[in-house]
């Protein structure tokens, strides 16, 4: 694929000063960088109420928090590591690099992306702001349920709009970026052309479109209950509290997948680059990501096997999901084949692909065993469903954004970042964050239920061993933020290709790229 | 000036957001009957008009400046057609509700074991749920509705006769067009809020009439919103008609409403099919 670039060096526009700038960009590059600030800030919080529930469970017993505010504790855990970290560092990485990849001059809204970014704040103000209203914050876990859920305070009610205004830049932003994907390639880039990371990206918007407005309806419906004297979830006027979980999983699912999917696409970019191999398998890529997207519609009832349900519906959730580790068996394939034989570096970035390999792949089995009905009877709500989806978003999806940022980060801030530092970073979080969930298995499997703030005796030796690996994994986050500031103040100035093996069109680009790239469309030679 | 028109910064999508912030707050306080509320409420509604106006203006003064090209045009059709995407699955969750509620909640609550906790209970449908003591009238299908359907329908063709006049450049069909359209819009809105006042004034079919009255108003009210959403922009491209825009050749901004008020028919075919009748 040979590209011939050209980026305009007059600037059209120049962005205004100060505050101004963010305030009203209407930049691709700016506004991603908005984004991964955001959801630096919201991992902080959202980290330090991880810290606290660890150390609540550091040992038997209630030390530090009350049952209640250990509830809030874990909802806004879960609401903002998902809403506030996950999402936006997603859509920041595709701000950033959709454009750069495909060679568009920007993304095809800008000012609706401005629009999408600056959603976020007000939601962050709302969703936080909750837990110092009377009655406090959600306590119902990030899934919402009713009864409960009716029965809460005002700040219930500032969490459902909360959810409406993140859930509306979800909308706008995957709409952005799901244009400007089919739309704004540059001309002679096919479909099939395409990166992983924007084909996954494109699936993940669909994903979001078709998603988010379910969430927003049952939250809508939540209110209604709430202030509004309907019965949706109350028995007593035909409606059911189940109906609410259908209806949250129905979005829930495919929100598993919006969460996994641009970690997909990242893993995908930056194994070929230090294997030094074109990706194994791109065409399967491509349709294992489809039918992951279009199956993760038809498995929701896979979080309720215990709320009563007929065995013929749990049999076909059960086997739906199963179907689901064949498109995925697919991707890890696909990624091993890649490094066979291939000239393997191990710099930062492959360091954390490879994790998310392995450690994905974990997640991924007890997915699997989760996903048997029978056996998903005894561990519902057990802390092996926590070691679950720990695995699978935090040496998942977050080490997929860490890769993500130090692969891209020398191209973003034109200065090679602190090698040194990073690998110290990855090794300390591969350690630790194993010690952190590994051992929850094992407290699933003896029966320890989640979002407890006590537990019984027997229980207190692998939480202590959590809650040190925990402990240990939030520290190691320091050296992060070291590494971003350190590189964006200086170091050795990176090249245009800043790795040797990396393809794709935003290396043909300066690091850092002009304020404006691609402004005349380049055209592409197969 | 060649290529893509990206836009320069511009101060309305943060206007937007302290909108929808005020909005947010505003709803959380007003619930909570709180005096702050209302304030906010009117507020953000005063800063999202503002907003949109300033937005939507400098949109329009772009396209008619010929700042668009045909791959903005495209943007904008794949824009549309993805919002329109995700209207339909957020209706989509209030139909779920009302599917579950009718194929699986209602009929469980008059069967097996739960025949110990709501002894008597029939099920059925329209119900209000076997808790609900208060007796209701369910909307019969074949008075207003069907004639709402009628209208909807017939707004459907005259939006599309003015959409085919303004392909042959005959304004003052398409103005005529689009005054039907929004004429038949706004009677189908008026027939609403009276049948609305008629449920709760004679039949005693309100929100709170169980799970019917919930799923009843929650998609007819949602619905209804959009249907008058649909007649505002619908009026805007009445003045923008009046006003000498669009060609023959590129005229998104009408069709990207004719989307929409069509997104708006179906959506109320499957109300009167799901809702009103069967």
């Amino acid at each position: 694929m040979d590209a011939h670039t050209a980026h305009a060096a007059a600037e059209p526009h120049g962005p205004p000063a100060g505050l101004m700038r963010w305030l009203t960009t209407t930049n691709h590059k700016d506004i991603g960088t908005l984004y991964l600030w955001f959801a630096a800030a919201m991992f902080l919080l959202g980290g330090v109420a991880a810290m606290l529930i660890r150390a609540e469970l550091y040992q038997p017993g209630l030390q530090i928090t009350h049952p209640d505010a250990f509830n809030q504790l874990t909802s806004l855990h879960g609401l903002i590591m998902i809403f506030g970290v996950i999402m936006p560092a997603f859509t920041g990485l595709a701000n950033w690099q959709v454009p750069l990849m495909i060679g568009a001059p920007d993304m095809a809204f800008p000012r609706m992306n401005n629009l999408s970014f600056w959603l976020l704040p007000p939601a962050a103000v709302l969703l936080i702001g909750s837990a110092f209203v009377p009655g406090g914050a959600v306590g119902t876990g990030w899934t919402l349920y009713p009864p409960l859920f009716i029965q809460g305070g005002i700040g219930y009610d500032m969490a459902i709009f909360a959810i409406h205004l993140m859930g509306l830049s979800s909308i706008l932003g995957a709409i952005n970026i799901a244009t400007t994907i089919v739309n704004l390639r540059a001309p002679g880039m096919r479909l099939m052309d395409m990166p992983m990371f924007i084909w996954t990206w494109l699936v993940t918007a669909f994903l979001l479109i078709a998603a988010m407005p379910v969430l927003a309806g049952a939250v809508t419906m939540l209110l209604m209950d709430r202030h509004f004297g309907t019965h949706f979830f109350d028995a007593a006027g035909g409606g059911d509290p189940v109906m609410f979980q259908h209806i949250f999983w129905f979005f829930g699912h495919p929100e598993v997948y919006i969460l996994i999917l641009p970690a997909f696409g990242i893993v995908s970019t930056v194994i070929p680059t230090f294997a030094r191999k074109p990706l194994f398998g791109y065409r399967s890529m491509v349709y294992a990501t489809v039918s992951i997207a279009l199956l993760s519609f038809l498995v929701w009832a896979h979080h309720m096997f215990t709320v009563g349900m007929p065995a013929a519906a749990q049999l076909f959730f059960m086997y739906a999901t199963m179907l689901i580790a064949v498109p995925t068996g697919v991707k890890v394939f696909n990624w091993v084949a890649t490094l066979w034989r291939g000239s393997i570096s191990f710099e930062t970035p492959m360091l954390f692909a490879l994790a998310f390999v392995c450690l994905f792949t974990i997640g991924g089995f007890s997915g699997l065993v989760l996903a048997m009905a029978p056996v998903d009877v005894q561990l519902h709500d057990t802390y092996y469903v926590v070691a679950h989806f720990h695995y699978v978003l935090v040496t998942g999806a977050l080490f997929a954004i860490y890769a993500a940022v130090y692969y891209w980060l020398p191209k973003w801030t034109g200065h090679m970042y602190d090698e040194r530092l990073a690998r110290w970073h990855f090794w300390l979080s591969v350690i630790s964050v194993n010690v952190l969930f590994f051992p929850m298995h094992f407290l699933g499997l003896a029966g320890m239920p989640r979002r407890i703030p006590d537990y019984a005796l027997q229980f207190a030796a692998y939480n202590q061993i959590a809650s040190i690996g925990g402990f240990v994994f939030g520290a190691a986050q320091i050296l992060l933020a070291i590494v971003v500031f350190k590189a964006i103040r200086g170091g050795a100035p990176a090249p245009a290709r800043v790795w040797e093996g990396a393809q794709g069109l935003e290396w043909t680009l300066p690091s850092p790229p002009p304020y404006h790239s691609f402004t005349t469309p380049l055209r592409m030679t197969p | 000036m060649t290529g893509y028109y990206l836009p320069p910064p511009s101060h309305w999508p943060v206007v937007g957001s302290l909108a929808l912030l005020c909005l947010a707050l505003g709803a959380v306080l007003a619930i909570h009957a709180h005096a702050a509320g209302g304030f906010l409420l009117g507020a953000g509604a005063a800063t999202l008009v503002v907003m949109l106006t300033g937005w939507f203006g400098r949109v329009i003064a772009e396209s008619e400046s010929g700042l668009h090209d045909a791959q903005v045009d495209l943007s904008f059709r794949w824009g549309m057609g993805w919002f329109i995407f995700s209207e339909a699955m957020f209706f989509a969750a209030f139909f779920g509700a009302l599917f579950y509620a009718r194929v699986i909640a209602v009929p469980e609550l008059a069967s097996g074991e739960q025949r110990l906790l709501w002894p008597g209970y029939t099920g059925g449908w329209p119900t209000a749920g076997p808790g609900l003591k208060d007796a209701f009238t369910p909307m019969a299908a074949w008075g207003i509705p069907a004639l709402n359907t009628l209208i909807l329908l017939t707004s459907a063709v005259t939006v599309t006769w003015a959409h085919w006049a303004l392909k042959r450049d005959r304004r003052g069909q398409v103005k005529l067009g689009l005054l039907l359209t929004i004429a038949l819009g706004l009677t189908f809105i008026g027939l609403q809020a009276h049948e609305y006042l008629h449920a709760y004034t004679a039949l005693g079919l309100t929100l709170g009439t169980g799970i019917y009255g919930a799923t009843f108003f929650l998609l007819t009210g949602f619905h209804g919103l959009h249907v008058s959403i649909g007649c505002l922009m619908l009026m805007v491209i009445l003045a923008r008609v009046q006003a000498g825009h669009f060609t023959p050749e590129q005229h998104f901004g009408f069709e990207a409403v004719a989307w929409y008020w069509h997104f708006v028919d179906v959506i109320w075919l499957l109300l009167f099919v799901f809702v009103y009748w069967l």
